[in-house]
């Protein structure tokens, strides 16, 4: 594999297409993600950030979700 | 059989069928159970909790009468809010007084199918007949989505029914998969890892419901995390203890069972998705609406769109509203009159011209204001702006511990605390919900307008329009600064939890439906007529008592003199005490007091006290007595620094019996509002006592 491990969420740049490789988040916070459809291996693109830098919009399965930095940082993912 | 078949739009009639309606937020639910019910809808609360109920009758294919009841819109049946606790129990049957639905109409976003089918591979789970409702089928095709009916159908093994809910394209065929008799239960759902469905099966053996719905209980029970499942009323410590070891188990066999499920089903999706969903040509929706979002969250012009945004809501309210508010002022003292003129001056008299008719209109005036309100807050939800304005302010928010979804409900507050406390409601999270409730009506309304505007007068009778323009808006800054001030302290404090994790969708712009906002409007003014009504119309009686009684033995004394002998003229004096470090007398107590209400009976109140004739449109003559009262040692009492600690008395205090109605109603408790009369009156007393000794210290008057 040659997956770069320390690739998170929050570090991608608009633009980007990543894919979801794990998470390092509690429980119910990774749950809820997962429900939204950011599941391991889902494909995503960072589409925008707010104006004030925080949150970030990305675009998975077809739809715009919107999250924090801080929620962000704990998705560790695949640059594509 | 015998005797004459009833009509079947007999409203009498038994009910056949109860259906539930469900789906994600943004799917077009609303419509559809709108264009089911028409106007006979009903909304009250469950019984016990304050979520709200919604629910309407509908007839099927046959004419035959069913219940449609409306679930809060939601992306999955793990429960984190009491609206989503709701959901679930109805859907167990284990809700007092609702039954078990029949059958469940999923509403699903046909241009968003893949995250939509999530709520439906849940309730499939469920043992309960379901009908999907493929809406929106004609945004998908645009988007160049196609969707293969046959296969989807074949996948789910329900009835599939394409619909288009805002064009009535679909409505026959809904009514029709919904009376089809037997409704067969549904047969497939997405396979768990084998580990994991024998673990559910064990603990769906010992769970006290019926075996076919075993299996979708035990599967919610093994996905909630450790506090909610703490926190599970329905179940005794048994089961509960059964679900934690298993839960256990399940990790140490590297099963997460949280996150093991969630995956499941999206594996399922995606084998639906792969037979039933195509995509071909065309994006035009979809990227005319990123295009939108270039400029609307565009870190220049989404500011100056949003700031254009709201500046444009709030001239509305201020000139449109004006109008009708204007005629019901002009109705209540007609009427007022009309009572005065043909009834004798007795008791009951006053009882209905000063306690029940001014009481009354009172609230009625507010009535526009709150319309327009809805109206552009229903507008803003509908296309869908509304999530971006949740999207630009969440920095902001998050700094005092809330997220972007407490903005709305905050900036609504600026015209009425009363419409901004009922737009809490879009926030899931419990906590965040009540502190956004406690700080609202800190943020300056239209009726302190009322009270500024005559102290403003009497502060700087020849001032200049700046100077005064400043110091309302530092007034109107003062509420803004303390309700986010009080925000942060009540997150840090009383309701302590950690800054929620915002997950916000950002659904495609949309033309909005005028119908659907036109019967929420209605909806939301039946609710606060009704409810603030009754309280309202209570304590305006009340009030209007103890300003009446006891009587002067003497007949012949003027207004004030009776006013300073009732019950509220004394309490007047006895405050004295407490308000005299502000600066007041005795006669500003009777006017805190008459104006506990409703801020801006103090005017009135005032007049009476100074025995003027009071006018709305003209406050110099109160104003110059104001100006000429002078306290026994010959000082005036409204000095400036009286005045602007009265200002910002009524910044903080909150002196509003209709939002403490409302409040009672939206928290179900009357502690809230309670606590919320306490810490704002103390506030209140704090800012005035500052602006009044600090003032003295540094030299002023």
């Amino acid at each position: 594999m040659t997956a770069e491990t320390g690739d998170v969420l929050s570090g991608l740049k608009i633009g980007e297409k990543a894919r979801v490789a794990g998470f390092d988040l509690p429980p119910e916070h990774r749950q809820r993600l997962l429900e939204m459809g950011l599941t391991v291996g889902a494909e995503f693109e960072v589409v925008r950030f707010a104006p004030m830098g925080d949150p970030i919009d990305i675009k998975v399965r077809g739809y715009h979700l919107s999250l924090r930095k801080k929620e962000a940082s704990g998705v560790r993912v695949t640059r594509l | 059989m015998a005797g004459p078949a009833p009509a079947p739009d007999a409203p009498t009639r038994e009910v056949t069928r109860h259906v539930a309606i469900a789906g994600n937020p943004n799917c077009g639910k609303s419509t559809i159970f709108n264009a089911l019910t028409g106007l006979r809808q009903k909304v009250g609360n469950y019984p016990g909790v304050t979520v709200e109920k919604k629910t309407g009758r509908f007839f099927g294919s046959h004419g035959e009468p069913m219940e449609l009841l409306d679930l809060p819109g939601s992306y999955s049946l793990q429960v984190r809010s009491p609206d989503e606790a709701v959901a679930r129990d109805v859907l167990l049957g284990r809700l007092p007084g609702v039954p078990r639905p029949d059958v469940i109409i999923c509403v699903v976003d046909a241009s968003n199918l893949e995250r939509n089918l999530y709520l439906v591979a849940q309730m499939l789970e469920l043992h309960i007949p379901v009908v999907v409702a493929l809406n929106m089928v004609d945004v998908a095709e645009k988007n160049g989505v196609v969707i293969d009916l046959m296969a989807l159908r074949e996948k789910l093994c329900v009835p599939v029914i394409p619909m288009v809910g805002t064009a009535g394209v679909g409505f026959i065929e809904l009514r029709q998969a919904v009376s089809r008799s037997p409704l067969p239960a549904p047969t497939i759902c997405a396979q768990m890892p084998i580990v994991l469905e024998r673990e559910t099966m064990a603990l769906a053996k010992q769970l006290p419901v019926a075996p076919e719905v075993a299996r979708g209980e035990a599967l919610l029970l093994l996905t909630l995390h450790d506090e909610a499942l703490d926190a599970l009323a329905h179940h005794d410590r048994t089961i509960i203890d059964l679900t934690r070891s298993t839960q256990q188990r399940l990790t140490a066999s590297g099963i997460d069972p949280l996150s093991a499920p969630v995956d499941a089903r999206y594996a399922w999706i995606g084998q639906v998705c792969a037979a039933a969903l195509h995509k071909g040509a065309g994006h035009d929706s979809a990227s005319l609406s990123d295009q939108l979002d270039g400029w609307l969250t565009h870190r220049v012009w989404g500011w100056i769109a949003f700031l254009g945004i709201m500046a444009l809501m709030f001239f509305c309210i201020f000139t449109v509203a004006q109008y009708p508010m204007d005629w019901i002022d002009g109705a209540t003292a007609v009427l007022a009159d009309f009572v005065k003129a043909k009834m004798p001056d007795t008791d009951l008299r006053g009882l209905l011209t000063d306690g029940v008719i001014a009481g009354v209109g009172g609230v009625v005036v507010f009535l526009p204001q709150i319309l327009v309100l809805f109206f552009f807050l229903g507008i803003l939800e509908d296309t869908g702006y509304m999530a971006r304005a949740a999207f630009i302010m969440d920095r902001l928010m998050s700094k005092v511990g809330l997220h972007g979804k407490s903005f709305i409900p905050m900036l609504s507050s600026l015209a009425c605390a009363i419409p901004g406390i009922m737009a809490t409601r879009t926030i899931e999270n419990r906590k965040d919900r009540l502190v956004t409730i406690l700080v609202a009506p800190l943020m300056s309304c239209s009726a302190r307008w009322q009270v500024y505007a005559v102290m403003i007068a009497v502060l700087l009778p020849s001032g200049s329009a700046w100077l005064k323009a400043g110091i309302i808006l530092g007034m109107y800054l003062l509420g803004l600064v303390t309700a986010l001030l009080m925000a942060w302290l009540f997150k840090k404090k009383l309701l302590k939890g950690e800054t929620p994790m915002l997950l916000l969708e950002m659904p495609p712009y949309r033309v909005p439906s005028f119908k659907s906002i036109a019967l929420r409007m209605w909806e939301r003014a039946g609710l606060f007529l009704r409810r603030a009504g009754t309280v309202i119309l209570a304590l305006s009686i009340l009030l209007w008592a103890l300003a009446t009684y006891p009587k002067p033995a003497n007949a012949d004394a003027t207004p004030a003199e009776a006013l300073a002998h009732s019950a509220a003229g004394r309490m007047g004096h006895a405050i004295e005490p407490l308000i005299a470090p502000l600066g007041y007398d005795w006669k500003i107590g009777i006017g805190l007091i008459g104006s506990f209400a409703a801020r801006e009976v103090f005017v009135s109140t005032m007049s009476i006290v100074y025995n003027v004739e009071s006018n709305d449109q003209d406050t110099a003559p109160l104003r110059d007595t104001m100006l000429g009262e002078k306290r026994a040692d010959g000082r005036p009492v409204f000095t400036p620094l009286v005045c602007l600690g009265l200002m910002v008395f009524y910044v903080l205090a909150m002196q509003c019996i209709s939002t403490v109605a409302i409040v009672r109603r939206e928290t179900n408790s009357w502690f809230w509002p309670l606590f919320q009369i306490a810490y704002m009156t103390g506030l209140a007393w704090i800012g005035a006592f500052i602006v009044y000794q600090g003032g003295r210290l540094l030299g002023f008057q």
